[in-house]
């Protein structure tokens, strides 16, 4: 990996609570460009929280977020991704009705003119459709079909264009919850070699997951939650690699 | 293509596998023209035994009395996209005609009693829309269930004891019930409703965002789509369709009545299941509620013709819902089968 170490997203002191639960407790985090970093930590710990208030799904009760060293106000999904933020969620948010392009645009489509309000205006979906199909290509990505609903599409398929979506209109930052969760070995690599490619175009990249094989093989370093505290940030190694396991489950090395 | 190669490449019986995928996918394509094709079947059928309903006259006949249905069918067909249901339509097309019937006493300008019209459909749809989204209701049943009672008490009240409210002006009277080259101009306010419909639906970023909001609700929130401006609109679409079908009956009837429109809300529902959108939400188009509306019309005048009695009628209509949601289901069935299929291909 190159060294690249210019700070993209920052994440400061930042504490939320649902009711009774402190969902998050003074935890920071910086993503660099051209870096996958991984934040771990065992069921509950926060991992969705922290990843949900950077990306406009929740607000945080206190502390800052800033993108490029400047704080910004993220206070809907909206805003996260005028930020430069992408989110590939756990359950996809992929349209099963929609082809691959149009579920690609959805929510910011190529369309005029532009005079009229967004809502309003026309379909530009032979644009759209050239467009999603040279990205995905670009990506590597096979799909058995490009005119169908991704209804018909498997899990690694539909995986594979919520990824290629968020790597697209991502300008910083591209999250990804779980993205191999559901995905069989095979699946699984694809989505991993799409990761690899987002770095290489020099993204910052934040990965969730519970699969320690691809934190050792992938990520450039690990943060660890446990219980919405951050315990520990490391370079996650083969022979880090039940240090790093110990954090997770609160177990002393 | 790609997919062919990634099959013949696949690591077991992958022969097999292909017919299976290719029957599959033929079965979608069946479910998909299948309402159309029955359609056409029925009316040769029908056409066959019964000389008489090929005739000019009663396809015109037919024509007339499908157009309300189709009308108020392709504003359901809005609402059922996004996994909602509209019951209202039947009551509030009659309170349109008696507010119709009431504005023509009024002044007797056919543009103020359209406007009436159409206006107090509309209002009713919006009703529906902001109570059900803003009064975070789980689901619009029952906000379309109290509307439903509300506009037919309305209508009676203020029809005050008539059952007819008789007159219109004559252009809403032509409209409704004069024909032009032997088409009724019902048929051209169909055609004009659908070809609008068609247009925000297929070619607009608002229908886009309609399909997607039926699609999936949460990812909708999540791309950014204006997801609550999106469901209103959907019930004021509906109600504004109720609104010109009460137009197109006052017109052909020149008469208002608190009594139009009954069960019309589950003639509309019916037409767009068996024309073939999906009750699950997010599939369907216009063409979907207008086959299903020219269905229900072809099977009602064909009984007719026949001397079948009307509560065999009802039965009838009742039978191919069910066959319908039935052939729904099988699609979902289907894609499942499909979708597992495409994950072997890696
Ligand atoms: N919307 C919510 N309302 C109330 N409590 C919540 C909400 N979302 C999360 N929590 C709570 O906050 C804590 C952190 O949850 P979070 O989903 O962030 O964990 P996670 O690290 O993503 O876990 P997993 O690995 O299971 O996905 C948990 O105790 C959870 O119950
Ligand atoms: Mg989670």
């Amino acid at each position: 990996m190159s060294a690249a170490t210019t700070p993209v997203l920052t994440v400061r002191h930042a504490r939320k609570r649902f009711g009774a639960v402190d969902a998050l407790k003074d935890v920071g985090l910086t993503a660099n460009a051209g870096e996958v970093l991984a934040l771990l930590g065992d069921n509950g710990a926060g991992k969705s929280t922290l990843i949900k208030c950077v990306s406009g799904v929740h607000e945080l009760d206190e502390g800052e977020i800033l993108i490029d060293g400047e704080p910004v106000a993220i206070h809907s999904p909206a805003a996260a991704r005028r930020a430069g933020i992408e989110t590939v969620y756990q359950d996809l948010a992929l349209f099963d009705n929609l082809t691959p392009a149009q579920n690609f645009y959805c929510g910011r489509e190529i369309a005029f003119p532009s005079w009229l309000p967004s809502g309003l205006r026309f379909l530009a979906s032979r644009a759209m459709d050239q467009n999603a199909a040279e990205i995905i290509d670009r990506l590597k990505v096979r799909l058995p079909r490009f005119d169908a609903p991704v209804a018909l599409m498997s899990g690694g398929q539909r995986q594979a264009i919520a990824v290629a979506r968020a790597a697209v209109f991502a300008r910083k930052v591209v999250i990804l919850d779980e993205p191999t969760a559901a995905l069989g070995l095979r699946e699984s690599r694809k989505v991993l070699d799409l990761i690899r490619q987002l770095r290489a175009e020099g993204k910052a990249i934040i990965l969730i997951t519970h699969n320690m094989e691809h934190v050792v093989e992938l990520a450039d370093r690990a943060v660890v939650l446990r219980q919405g505290r951050k315990v520990g940030e490391l370079k996650p190694s083969r022979a880090n690699r039940q240090k790093l396991v110990s954090m997770i489950v609160g177990a002393e090395a | 293509m790609d997919q062919q190669s990634d099959i013949a490449s696949g690591p077991q019986g992958a022969g097999r596998h292909d017919t299976t995928l290719s029957a599959v996918r033929l079965g979608l394509r069946l479910l998909s023209v299948g309402p159309l094709l029955i359609l056409i079947v029925l009316i040769l059928a029908i056409g066959m035994v019964t000389p008489n309903f090929l005739s000019p006259g009663n396809v015109s006949n037919i024509l007339a009395q499908t157009a309300v249905i189709a009308i108020v069918a392709m504003g359901q067909h809005l609402v059922i996209l996004t996994r909602g249901i509209d019951l209202s339509v039947g009551a509030n097309l009659a309170l349109a005609t008696v507010i119709g019937g009431l504005a023509y006493r009024w002044a007797d300008s056919a543009v103020i009693v359209m406007l009436a019209m159409v206006l107090s459909g509309a209002a009713v749809g919006a009703v529906n829309g902001i109570v059900y989204v803003f009064g975070r209701l789980p689901h619009p049943f029952i906000i379309t269930l109290a509307t439903l009672s509300i506009c037919r008490g309305l209508a009676l009240q203020f029809a005050i004891g008539h059952t007819t409210m008789r007159g219109m002006p004559e252009a809403i009277a032509t409209i409704g019930g004069a024909s032009t080259f032997g088409v009724p101009n019902s048929f051209f306010v169909v055609f004009a409703v659908a070809a609008v419909l068609v247009v925000l639906a297929k070619a607009m970023v608002w229908g886009r965002w309609i399909y997607a909001v039926g699609g999936k609700p949460d990812a909708a929130v999540q791309m950014g789509i204006p997801v609550r401006g999106v469901l209103v609109s959907t019930y004021v679409i509906s109600g504004l369709c109720a609104g010109i079908g009460a137009v197109v009956l006052a017109g052909r009837t020149q008469a208002g009545s608190p009594l139009y429109g009954n069960l019309l809300e589950l003639d509309t529902i019916a037409a767009v299941i068996i024309g073939g959108a999906s009750f699950l939400g997010g599939r369907g188009h216009v063409g979907h509620a207008l086959i299903g509306a020219i269905m229900i019309g072809v099977i009602r005048n064909a009984l007719n013709l026949l001397g079948v009695n009307i509560f065999f009628q009802m039965i009838a209509i009742g039978l191919i819902i069910v066959i319908a949601v039935e052939g729904d289901v099988l699609r979902n069935h289907l894609e499942a089968r499909a979708r597992s299929m495409h994950a072997g291909q890696g």
